[in-house]
């Protein structure tokens, strides 16, 4: 028997750093207009991370102009050049979708004491 | 038209070159062994008899196993004839590989679909049912409605779509792209999905 998940190693990424749930991370995707490339950012606090091996993705949510914003990457990407982890959070769940009716000072996210 | 027989693996995705992430089916291909070549000389028609997979000894009867024993072969599971091969340089004992197939073409797959027992008019050909839950209506969601006329024909007409077996039946997927070929472990990907469950025999073509 063939183990599906060990046929394509080499497109699970193991050179990214590890972030949780209530993570303040910044997102460097690639965009492609035309044939140019270049790196646009998306900041925010990762509110869920899902799913296994080739099909796992996590969810950043940010506040943009006022208006929240979720976008949902996924992990083993090409489009995903870098991921940078800014800020661990201090959180007591995996999955902070109560962070969506939140606003303001109540929709912070506390950070770690390291 | 030439082919290999494999065996259905499973299902997974992977990204390609455009970042996208696409649904492939894994298959083992091969390796297929040449047990006979058919030659219009003394056959009357030209087509290459390859095996796959392994069966026990006691499995089958024996004039098939002398059959492959005449060749010096243990049993294969399964024995199909392909047409359109190149024969010139064929011979008998010669495995086919997973490498057949090219990165990039489309092919045809042929198998058994997974057996889905007695189905109704819903589920077997689309049918969209009859009526609402309420209003007096009882056991009418799932129906397929009227099944003809009445008395002329006095007769439910030929071919009429109703409810049975469904599934257990042989498939052909058409122009499905080989996304992958690994030729050492002779496995391929095609995108999308092919007939029957996993472990599943079935037919690759060439188109």
């Amino acid at each position: 028997m063939v183990d599906l998940n060990k046929i394509l190693p080499e497109q699970i990424k193991n050179d990214l750093p590890h972030f949780r749930g209530g993570d303040h991370i910044k997102v460097h995707v690639r965009v492609i207009e035309g044939n140019k490339e270049r790196i646009q950012a998306f900041e925010g606090d990762v509110i869920s991370i899902r799913g296994a091996g080739i099909n796992r993705t996590f969810t950043v949510r940010k506040i943009s102009s006022g208006v929240g914003v979720e976008r949902i990457f996924r992990l083993n990407s090409p489009k995903i050049a870098k991921i940078e982890l800014l800020k661990q959070g201090d959180v007591r769940r995996a999955k902070l979708f109560y962070l969506r009716g939140l606003s303001g000072k109540a929709a912070r996210i506390k950070s770690k004491k390291s | 038209m030439p082919g290999l027989i494999g065996k259905k693996i499973g299902m997974t995705s992977i990204f390609n070159s455009d970042g996208e992430l696409i649904p492939v089916t894994v298959i083992k291909v091969g390796p297929c062994k040449v047990i006979n070549i058919r030659s219009a000389k003394v056959h009357g028609y030209e087509a290459v008899q390859l095996g796959f997979g392994s069966k026990k000894e006691k499995n089958i009867n024996k004039p098939l196993l002398g059959y492959y024993k005449k060749n010096n072969m243990s049993p294969f599971a399964l024995l199909k004839e392909f047409k359109g091969f190149d024969t010139s340089d064929m011979k008998i004992g010669d495995e086919i590989k997973a490498d057949f197939f090219k990165e990039g073409e489309t092919i045809k797959v042929k198998g058994k679909s997974i057996g889905k027992g007695f189905q109704g008019v819903m589920k077997r050909h689309g049918f969209s049912g009859v009526g609402g839950s309420t209003h007096g209506q009882s056991d009418r969601q799932r129906a397929p409605g009227s099944i003809g006329q009445s008395s002329s024909p006095s007769r439910v007409l030929k071919g009429m779509k109703m409810g049975g077996r469904m599934g257990n039946t042989n498939f052909t997927i058409l122009n499905l792209k080989v996304v992958k070929v690994d030729s050492e472990e002779n496995i391929l990907m095609v995108k999308g999905a092919v007939p029957g469950s996993v472990n599943s025999i079935i037919e690759l073509l060439k188109n």
